[in-house]
């Protein structure tokens, strides 16, 4: 494959659909297909032919407004439908090229214009199982161009000068990563994409691999010619079917373009790359953890150093980089790291994915420059919380994040603002909660979460989640007393500051950012033994019930 | 040394073949106990003795590690599944919209906790951590397929269902 031949694709499948009038895109991810937008496809694909139209409809991935589904999106007038059905395929194919069908319009300007889709960009115009629609949208130009023009050298000096911070939630700079597996030696060495997103509320990796896997896959080429490696894995969660049947094509595919496999572009690096699916561990997510995972073994991860860029995957150095940054990596290849690292804050450069969901009128995935206002995606983006309840909290970066009152919504979101607060970016992850919700029950859900999570190697994250749950459960049943709270503290700083690896290092955060906004709420349970959100079950008291201090025998549930 | 015979197929049963294939697609290396523990999953509904006791010898990885890595992971289920399966999801989202209700009530129903199955075999309830479709929050898993925005009204008449086929 040359640049040439790869421009000739491009332009004959350009070309191709050019002769159509125009392009329906129907939203084919989860969320669409679980409401049957497979048969609105099929009903739209029957109806085009009967009205004699010259359109094209066509399969994409994630349009983003998961709530309003299923959506379609029709080329080249931008026109987008919510909540289609099958029995809509009529009175929308008639309208083509008439006046729009105003009923099922979905306007909401303001969700779309202050997004920037970089990740995003072909979500939702390109049909994921098609590598030439990929490649009609400057797919694989990246790669061909850092084979036949850059050295592995320059292709690291880019991703450094873009700034580029890992996606996963650690936010280690990806091209120092990348300099140092390629320093290390040895002629054997790996690449390995982490996807096993186990934050719950996370949906970022899923639909990047259901709407856009090509862009995945040539992350990771560029990657392993910038290391030295030859091969890849990819590990996703087996919870994503869709995700892995996609992907599954999509390497096929490049296999038969000849863009994996042997001697790629006619230069002699070699890369191919196959697939790992988890099995429902959360702390697989971590990366020492997933290389066991990998090499067949329990999820445990191990301590580090050594780092798996100097000795991971059967001993060799590893690449690890999430679904969301390998998506990266293309768009600053052909763009250059200074376009990505003029967009962003000072410290957190280019866009970021967030999945928004919970208490909140828009629902859904989208894309933001770093640095934005909280309040912009909640408020703007998101359109606010719904059926005239108000905002309590914003949770951000899963179990290991924290809740954010009101009072923060201003801040602008970047790794180490996020920090600072006591939160943390996470995979991307955005829960907006109403005044329905018990931050403590809320912490509790967490907690419950690490704790049945903790893969039980470290003490202090075994026993000290197990312990908090048993604290944050009775305060949670009324029956707490304020010398919980203290030893609450205590433990979730000994948990924090021992525990092995990265879930027991964060899993008090939940529970530190509540007791640090919402105390209130604690002391309200403890000492009037009330529930303002009117989640918890609290009991009257007993007055023969004094409370306990916590006994380390206290059964689990 | 000598030659490492591969244990023989548990039963005349053809889905073993399919076992097998996976391993053989893997050179019976160590690293694939993981990917025939999924294949097993998929192609029996759950992994029992026989299977991890199978798979264990084919791949010449201890017993201990086998059982350790079958019952590590949530996936995988050593108990035979019901002919029904609902899975409410747990996940963030879909708890701050009230699944924890979903789960009792469906509990309350079927007279079992979660990860059981009914007496009968009929139907099992189970929970997910999270299955990535926030957006359509609160969901469950009917039979492994994903139905969003789910009532708890919803969700009984499709037990309601079950149980009386």
């Amino acid at each position: 494959m040359t640049i040439e031949e790869l421009d000739q694709i491009a332009e004959s499948t350009r070309a191709g659909y050019a002769k159509y009038d125009q392009q329906i895109n129907v939203c084919m991810g989860t969320g669409c297909l679980s409401q049957h937008s497979d048969k609105l496809r099929d009903a739209l694909t029957e109806e085009v032919k009967k009205q004699g139209k010259n359109a094209f409809v066509r399969r994409t991935g994630c349009m983003g407004l998961c709530a309003a589904g299923p959506l379609v999106l029709v080329d080249p007038d931008e026109v987008l439908y919510q909540h289609c059905n099958a029995g809509h395929a009529e009175v929308l194919t008639s309208s083509l090229g008439a006046e729009p069908v105003a009923e099922l319009q979905c306007n909401l300007r303001e969700h779309f214009d202050q997004q920037v889709h970089v990740v995003l960009e072909n979500s939702g115009h390109i049909d994921p199982e098609k590598i030439d629609d990929y490649i009609a949208r400057d797919g694989y130009k990246a790669l061909v161009n850092a084979l036949t023009e850059m050295t592995p050298n320059e292709v690291i000096q880019q991703i450094t000068a873009s700034g580029l911070r890992g996606r996963g939630g650690g936010g280690y700079p990806t091209g120092l990563k990348w300099g140092t597996v390629a320093k290390a030696g040895g002629d054997l060495k790996y690449i390995i994409c982490n996807g096993d997103e186990g934050d719950p509320g996370a949906f970022m990796d899923r639909s990047v691999l259901e709407s856009d896997p090509q862009r995945v896959v040539e992350g990771m080429a560029i990657a392993a010619y910038a290391v030295g490696a030859s091969k890849g894995y990819v590990y996703v969660r087996a919870e994503y079917p869709l995700a892995v049947a996609r992907l599954t094509n999509c390497l096929r595919d490049a296999r038969r373009r000849g863009l994996l496999g042997n001697n790629i572009c006619n230069t002699p690096f070699n890369f191919d790359v196959e697939i790992r699916l988890g099995a429902g561990a959360f702390v697989c997510g971590e990366e020492t953890a997933l290389i066991a995972s990998i090499e067949g073994k329990r999820g445990q991860p191990k301590p580090r150093p050594p780092y798996p860029a100097v000795s991971g995957l059967w001993g060799k150095p590893t690449l690890i980089n999430n679904v969301e940054t390998f998506a990266n990596i293309a768009p600053i290849i052909r763009k250059g790291g200074a376009w990505f690292a003029g967009m962003g804050s000072e410290r957190s450069k280019g866009t970021k994915v967030f999945a928004l969901t919970g208490k909140i009128r828009n629902t859904g995935l989208v894309e933001v420059p770093m640095g934005i206002k909280l309040r912009d995606i909640i408020e703007g983006i998101g359109g606010g919380v719904p059926d005239g309840r108000t905002f309590k909290a914003v949770q951000t970066g899963g179990p290991s994040g924290g809740c954010l009152p009101a009072e923060l919504l201003d801040i602008g979101v970047s790794y180490d603002a996020l920090v600072k607060v006591g939160a943390m970016m996470g995979s991307g992850g955005m829960i907006v909660m109403d005044d329905t919700s018990c931050m403590v029950n809320v912490a509790r859900f967490f907690i419950e979460f690490c704790m049945t999570e903790s893969c039980g190697k470290c003490i202090p994250c075994r026993a000290g989640t197990a312990q908090m749950f048993n604290i944050l459960s009775r305060i949670c049943a009324g029956r707490g007393s304020m010398a919980d709270l203290d030893l609450l503290v205590d433990l979730c700083t000994t948990v924090k500051e021992t525990s092995l690896c990265g879930l027991g290092m964060t899993a008090p955060n939940p529970v530190l950012s509540t007791l640090k906004y919402f105390k209130n709420e604690y002391l309200d349970h403890i000492v009037h033994k009330r529930c303002a959100a009117g989640v918890c079950n609290i009991q009257a008291p007993d007055p023969s019930d004094s409370p306990s201090p916590a006994s380390p025998f206290e059964v689990l549930a | 040394m000598p030659a490492l015979v591969p244990p023989p197929l548990p039963s005349d049963d053809k889905r073993w073949k399919i076992v097998n294939g996976t391993m053989r697609k893997n050179g019976f290396a160590r690293h694939a106990l993981i990917e025939t523990l999924h294949t097993v999953q998929s192609a029996f509904g759950y992994l029992d003795d026989d299977a991890i006791r199978f798979v264990a010898l084919s791949l010449h990885v201890p017993l201990s590690q086998a059982y350790g890595v079958a019952t590590f992971y949530h996936h995988f289920s050593l108990k035979p599944p019901g002919k029904h399966t609902m899975t409410v999801c747990t996940g963030t989202a879909c708890y701050i919209k009230g699944t924890d209700k979903l789960v009792a009530s469906a509990e309350k129903r079927l007279g079992i906790p979660q990860g059981q199955t009914t007496k009968d075999g009929n139907i099992s309830l189970m929970t997910a951590r999270c299955v990535g479709a926030c957006g359509r929050a609160p969901v469950v898993l009917t039979d492994g397929e994903l139905c969003g925005q789910m009532t708890e009204q919803q969700m009984l008449e499709q037990l309601e269902r079950w149980a009386v086929e």
